[in-house]
Order: C-alpha cells, then sequence, then structure tokens
C-alpha cells in the first residue's frame, strides 16, 4: 500500500508540475489543486500507514495501545486541506476574473505587467 | 514582570491584530470608525512591540506553549533577540501604513475590507516572526498570503488582476514545496519544533536526504523572498495595488521569507555546511545583479523600486551565505534598514503619484522646484538605499562587504560593491527625470492637488517624514543598532541559546 | 433552474441536514466530527437551497449577512482561546466544566472554539458561493 501510495504521489506531483507550466488558466488551477493534493498524500503517507487502527486513545485507556495510526500527520492533513480548500477557492475566483478582464484564457497574454511603460 | 504577564506580552501581537479585525468586520460599513479603529490598532501594535524589544533585551528569550502543552509536543511560540527586531519592524509599518492609507486608499477599495485585511496580513507577519513550529510557520505563512492575494488584487484593474494570478501561483507553488518538505521533515525526525528538530535533523542517519529537504526549503523560501531565477512574481505585482499595499509588501513580505531563511539555515541545518553556504553565495550574487540592471531598464516609479527589492535582497541572502556571526550581525542590521528606507521611498511615490497622477518617469518632471519638501525626503533615502556615508545604507553595506572580507569572499564583495554602483545610477535616474528636469505642464491632477485641505496633505506628507526620521536615527545611532544586531547574530550562530531555551521549558 | 421535485426535497432536507451538522458539530471532540465537517454540512444545506430556490431566497433565509458570522465565529474562537487568561494559564489552555449534561458530555472551551469554526465555515462558505453565483447573471 506505500508503494501504490508513493507512485500516486509522484504521479499527483508530475501532473500538477506539468499543468502549472501550461498555457491555459484552467490548467494552471488544477495543478495547483494537484499540487495540493500531492503534498497531503506526501504526508499522509510519510506518516506511516497503519492498517485498521484508530488514532486516538480508546475508552478505559490510559495511553494508546499499539497498533495505532499516527495521529500527527492526520492533523497536518487536515488543517492542509482546509487552508486550501480557502486559497483554491480564491484562486478560482480571481482566474475567473482575469479571465473575464483579459478575454483569454492564454497566459501568454497576461504581459501588461511586462511592458516596459 | 511574572511570568504570565511576559507570556501575554509575547501572544500580543498575534491576538491584538486579531481582535482589531474582528471588531472592524463587525463594523463593515461604517468606514470612518474602521480608519480610527485602524489607527488605534497600528498605534498599540507599536507600542507593545517597543514593550516586547525592551522585554527581550533585558530578560533574554521567551517561550511560550500554547494551550499548555509540554514542548516539544505542543506548538510555541519563541520570542528571541531576532524575533523581536522583526516584530518591532512590523509594529513600525503598521503604525506608518495605518495613517498613509486614510489618504491614499481610494473609498471603494475600503469598502471591500482593507482594514480587516490589513490586520490579518499583520497578524501572519507577526506569527510566522514568533512561532517555533515548523507547521504553525506554514500557517502563519498561508494567513500572510491569502490576505495578501486580496490586498494586491482590491480594485481589479487589468494590471492587478496579471500580477495578481503571477503572484498567486508561484506563492502556492511555493507552499506546497514547503509543506511537502515539512512533512519529510516530520517523517525523519519525528518532530516539528524548531528547537527540537535543530538536535534531532542532526541524528538522522541519510544526511544526504537532509541536504534534500534543506534545498527544497531553499526553494520555496526562495519563491518567498525572491531570490535569483524565482524572482519574477514581484516585479509584475509590486506595482500593481494601492501605494500603501505596495508600502507594505515592499517593507515587509519579503522580508519574511529572508527572515525563515536565516531562521531555518542558522538553527535547523548546520550552519557549516560548505554546500548549502556556497548555494546561497551563488543565488546571492545573480540576485543582486539581476535586481539591479531590472531596475536600470525600467522607466516607472515604483518599478525601478521593485526590482531594486530584489536585488536589495540579494544583500540579505549574501549576508547568510557567508555564514559567520558578524555576517549575520551585518544582515540583520542590513534587514532593518531596508525595511525603512524601502517603506519611505514606496511612500514618497505615492505622494508624487498624488501630487502628478502617474508614476512614469517620462510625464513626470519639476517637482524640485515646486515641492523642495518632498525632494529632501526622497534625496535622504536614495542616499540611504544607494549606500551614500553618513546614512545607513552605507553602514549596512559596509557591514556586510567587511563580513566578506574577513572570510576572505573577495569575488560576491566585489559584486555586491558594484551592484551598490548601479543602484546609484538609477536613484540619480529618478532624481533627474521626476524632480530635476524642467515640468512639462501642470496636469488635471496637480490642479485637484492644490485644492486638498492642507490637513490632509500633512496626513500624506508625516508617514514619510516619520520613516525619514527613524532612517536619520538609524544613521546616527547606526553604532548602538548595530551592537545590538552583534549579540543577535551572536544568538544565531549559536543555536544552542535558542534550543536551550526552548527545551528548557519542559 | 426550477425544478419542483428538487425545491420539495429541498423543503424537508434543509432542517434534517442543518440538524446533522449540529450533531457532527457536539460529537466532535469525543468522536469523529467537529466543526470544520458540521459547518461544511449546514453551507452545503444552504447551498442546496440557493440552488433549489436561487441565491436571492438563500439570502432571504439566511436573514444575515455572512460577515456577521465570520465575525462573530473568529470572535467566539477567539474569546474560547482567552478563557484561560481569567486562571492565569497559557492561551488556549482547555478548561472543562464539571457538570455533565446528557446530549454533549462536558461542556467546555474546546466546544466553544469548535462551535466558532463552525460559524466561520458557514460564513465564509456562503460568502464565496454568493460572490461566484452573483456574477454568473445571463
Amino acid at each position: 500500500m506505500t508503494l501504490l501510495l508513493a507512485i500516486v504521489t509522484g504521479i499527483l506531483f508530475t501532473a500538477g508540475f506539468y499543468l502549472v507550466l501550461r498555457r491555459s488558466l484552467v490548467k494552471v488551477i488544477f495543478g495547483l489543486m494537484f499540487l495540493g493534493h500531492a503534498a497531503n498524500l506526501l504526508i499522509f503517507n510519510i506518516g506511516r500507514l497503519t492498517k485498521g487502527a484508530p488514532a486516538f486513545i480508546l475508552e478505559g485507556n490510559q495511553t494508546a495501545v499499539e497498533p495505532y495510526a499516527e495521529p500527527i500527520p492526520q492533523a497536518l492533513i487536515l488543517t492542509a486541506i482546509v487552508i486550501g480548500f480557502g486559497v483554491q477557492a480564491f484562486a478560482i475566483v480571481l482566474f475567473k476574473k482575469a479571465y473575464q478582464m483579459i478575454g483569454s484564457d492564454d497566459i501568454n497574454s497576461l504581459k501588461s505587467t511586462d511592458r516596459i511603460a | 514582570m511574572t511570568t504570565f504577564d511576559i507570556e501575554l506580552l509575547v501572544l500580543l501581537p498575534i491576538l491584538l491584530p486579531l481582535s482589531f479585525a474582528i471588531l472592524m468586520l463587525f463594523a463593515w460599513k461604517n468606514l470612518q470608525f474602521q480608519r480610527i479603529i485602524n489607527v488605534v490598532a497600528g498605534s498599540t501594535g507599536f507600542i507593545v512591540a517597543i514593550i516586547l524589544f525592551s522585554t527581550i533585551y533585558v530578560n533574554g528569550i521567551q517561550v511560550v506553549a500554547i494551550g499548555g502543552w509540554k514542548v516539544p509536543f505542543g506548538i510555541v511560540l519563541v520570542a528571541d533577540n531576532f524575533s523581536a527586531i522583526m516584530i518591532l519592524m512590523s509594529g513600525l509599518m503598521g503604525f506608518a501604513v495605518a495613517f498613509y492609507s486614510i489618504v491614499t486608499v481610494d473609498t471603494a477599495n475600503e469598502q471591500h475590507f482593507y482594514y480587516p485585511l490589513l490586520q490579518i496580513l499583520l497578524m501572519g507577519v507577526n506569527g510566522a516572526f514568533l512561532t517555533g513550529d515548523m507547521f504553525n510557520l506554514y500557517v502563519w505563512f498561508e494567513v500572510m498570503l491569502i490576505s495578501s492575494f486580496v490586498l494586491l488584487a482590491l480594485g481589479g484593474k487589468q494590471e492587478q488582476l496579471e500580477g495578481a494570478v503571477k503572484y498567486v501561483t508561484l506563492n502556492l507553488v511555493s507552499s506546497m514545496i514547503f509543506l511537502s518538505a515539512v512533512g519529510i521533515l516530520y517523517g525523519m525526525t519525528g518532530t516539528l519544533n524548531m528547537a527540537d528538530l535543530a538536535v534531532k535533523v542532526k541524528l538522522v542517519e541519510n544526511q544526504g536526504l537532509v541536504t534534500v529537504v534543506a534545498m527544497m526549503f531553499l526553494v520555496s523560501f526562495g519563491i518567498k523572498s525572491a531570490v535569483f531565477p524565482l524572482f519574477s512574481w514581484l516585479p509584475a505585482s509590486y506595482h500593481t495595488p494601492p501605494v500603501a499595499v505596495s508600502a507594505l509588501f515592499a517593507g515587509l513580505l519579503t522580508k519574511v521569507g529572508v527572515y525563515t531563511m536565516y531562521r531555518v539555515f542558522t538553527l535547523i541545518f548546520d550552519i557549516n555546511n560548505e554546500f548549502i553556504g556556497t548555494v546561497i553565495l551563488i543565488i546571492a550574487g545573480f540576485t543582486m545583479v539581476t535586481g539591479v540592471l531590472g531596475a536600470a531598464a525600467q522607466n516607472d516609479f515604483r518599478r525601478i523600486l521593485s526590482f531594486h527589492i530584489v536585488s536589495q535582497v540579494g544583500y540579505m541572502v549574501m549576508a547568510l551565505g557567508l555564514m559567520t556571526a558578524f555576517s549575520f550581525a551585518a544582515g540583520i542590521f542590513y534587514i532593518v534598514y531596508h525595511i525603512v528606507t524601502k517603506t519611505n521611498l514606496f511612500f514618497i511615490s505615492g505622494i508624487v503619484e498624488r501630487i502628478k497622477g502617474t508614476y512614469n518617469l517620462d510625464t513626470l518632471g519639476g517637482l524640485f522646484k515646486k515641492y523642495p519638501s518632498v525632494s529632501l525626503l526622497f534625496l535622504i533615502s536614495a542616499f540611504t538605499l544607494s549606500g551614500i556615508p553618513p546614512f545607513a545604507g552605507f553602514w549596512a553595506k559596509f557591514t556586510v562587504a567587511l563580513a566578506g572580507f574577513r572570510i576572505e569572499q573577495y569575488l560576491i564583495v566585489g559584486v555586491s560593491l558594484f551592484v551598490g554602483l548601479l543602484t546609484l545610477y538609477s536613484m540619480t535616474k529618478i532624481w533627474n527625470y521626476a524632480f530635476w528636469q524642467d515640468e512639462k505642464q501642470e496636469s488635471e491632477v496637480e490642479r485637484e492637488f492644490y485644492k486638498i485641505s492642507i490637513n490632509r496633505k500633512y496626513l500624506l506628507y508625516s508617514p514619510s517624514i516619520f520613516m525619514t526620521v527613524v532612517i536619520l536615527l538609524l544613521s546616527f545611532f547606526a553604532g548602538s543598532a548595530f551592537d545590538f544586531a552583534v549579540l543577535t547574530g551572536e544568538q544565531l550562530a549559536n543555536p544552542q541559546y535558542y534550543i536551550n531555551a526552548v527545551l528548557g521549558v519542559r | 433552474m426550477k425544478s419542483i421535485i428538487l425545491q420539495t426535497a429541498t423543503r424537508y432536507l434543509l432542517p434534517m441536514l442543518l440538524l446533522f451538522s449540529f450533531f457532527l458539530l457536539f460529537r466532535g471532540h469525543n468522536s469523529p466530527g467537529g466543526g470544520f465537517v458540521g459547518g461544511l454540512v449546514a453551507s452545503a444545506a444552504y447551498a442546496l437551497y440557493s440552488i433549489a430556490f436561487g441565491v436571492e431566497e438563500a439570502k432571504k433565509l439566511l436573514r444575515i449577512e455572512p460577515v456577521y458570522l465570520i465575525a462573530t465565529g473568529l470572535m467566539l474562537a477567539l474569546f474560547s482561546g482567552m478563557i484561560a487568561f481569567f486562571s492565569f494559564d497559557t492561551f488556549m489552555t482547555a478548561k472543562w466544566s464539571d457538570l455533565n449534561f446528557p446530549l454533549f458530555g462536558k461542556l467546555g472551551t474546546p466546544l466553544l472554539f469548535d462551535l466558532g469554526v463552525y460559524i466561520v465555515v458557514i460564513g465564509i462558505t456562503l460568502k464565496i458561493l454568493f460572490t461566484i453565483s452573483e456574477e454568473v447573471k445571463p
């Protein structure tokens, strides 16, 4: 399972970077999303997978009993997902606004900030 | 002061802006109220920063374990000398920008939550300066970034949106690299506390992977602090938003990237690692040169200044790459002087725009004849930026170069001196075109400017005058300021101080 | 888009979803659930309503501008962290009351924090939703 997830993470990173480098605004957004998922999956995988065991102390126990899933990566991912949700929502609105104003999906037409006045 | 008081004091730079932002959100329709609250927030933030600074100076490193969790399991806030200096700078910026915003930001932008966002941005910046936890640093970065995204796009002009698209994309990629690096670091060491990491990273068997993670951090912070070759978002976006936002970004945001670079590469990764030091020095050299050459080609007041940020970040990174206690001290002094000077230059560009209605150097002119006081303000800042003695910039550049001479890195020192010369060239260019040359014709905007009441004019000038006073103080008391920087540099070069302070809390 | 089936179903689904979101919120600190998920479910309920009846109707149903929700939620969360100051503890130290309620279990500051998160999530999600859908005027 770890190997499978590692491969998936790799694919997501590759696809993410490839899409971010494309010329279409929509593809860039998808690329950013893939990168976010890839990072989350990476953290999840790095926390070492534990099958069928919860990440909290069971009722009646004082400490966690082996085997238990590591809670920290899960907490990190949860936070990262929430942040990613907000940032991507903003990015979508921004890119949509930019698309409406420029009238083109092509990143090569975003040149007005590079011209020397 | 009791321990509780000090803990509260360390928390206040984060809690105060949040409280004021909430207060402003409740009154989101009442702009006058928001303006007043913003000024109150800026002033209290500045006062708290001064008190925090003096407390740290007297009592040494302070550590707060949030939620009462035992170190190193919970999140800690750590205020050491470096954090205290940076908090002081962000307090100073918040104070000056609060006044400057009142006159320069349009009502339409103010209605789109300008003031609450400003406070949230300051909260994110302060949080990033204070935190002692890697993942928490990521969270503060995102708080800072998302409010900066909105501030950058406020107004929604075409060039703003285009700049924002570049800024958002590159910064999100950088965040993802940072997040992955934090994840891998956690996988290797099982901890996120910076002090604990500093101890455990050295024990990791696979030191090759540690260097890879270090490079991931370098790329990520490199994007955020705009070093070569990752700086392209900065000159594309910093000249587009309302000028108060430009000034705040120019002063603070890239410096957050530089701060984290200093923090991570002095504390967590071995500072005697030849490879990392060399890579950073090479990057620094290219950053200085490309930034200043880019500025030389530009013809727009704010764009020249934007490119200069890139070139100046090169000096700070160079001081880091030299990796001695003295170079850290020089770098810190450089950061402080640069924040004040660059902000003031942006303030002045805003004043010029207010008078003439444009940032384009070709259409500007005649400012020296009509507004000698504004010209004087510009001249002091420009001299400071290009390193003319006796201003602070000279001492900053001199100490950075001296740090290079001491460990015989002559090439990079030569580059830095040459770049200083080119900086002077583009400052002269602004001076010649905007202030010295004859006025072509009086524009419509300028006639409007005459009608503005004298009080509002003073409100427009006062932040710049205030910053100029700070620059002069920093120039003439450079000795005492540098003494403190040396203390801070010592602290950074010997991470044991930081580690003992944090892990000793147990 | 006006569909009678969706509109009728939404009328019954909305209260159910809101109840479910409260359920998620209150069981959050002992079992899977919590303020964020609860808030998302609640805002999904309003999103469903705005799909069925239009954004204007959803705004009327909400009655209050989402910005105030964001502000209230943030204030609750901040306040829950500051309660610890009264007993001279560090920020965000959890304080629990000894009272045991049949439905919620113990009451404490983490629940207040979760309630804040719940309200912020509803506010922000609806703000995003209303902003995006306002511009789509064919």
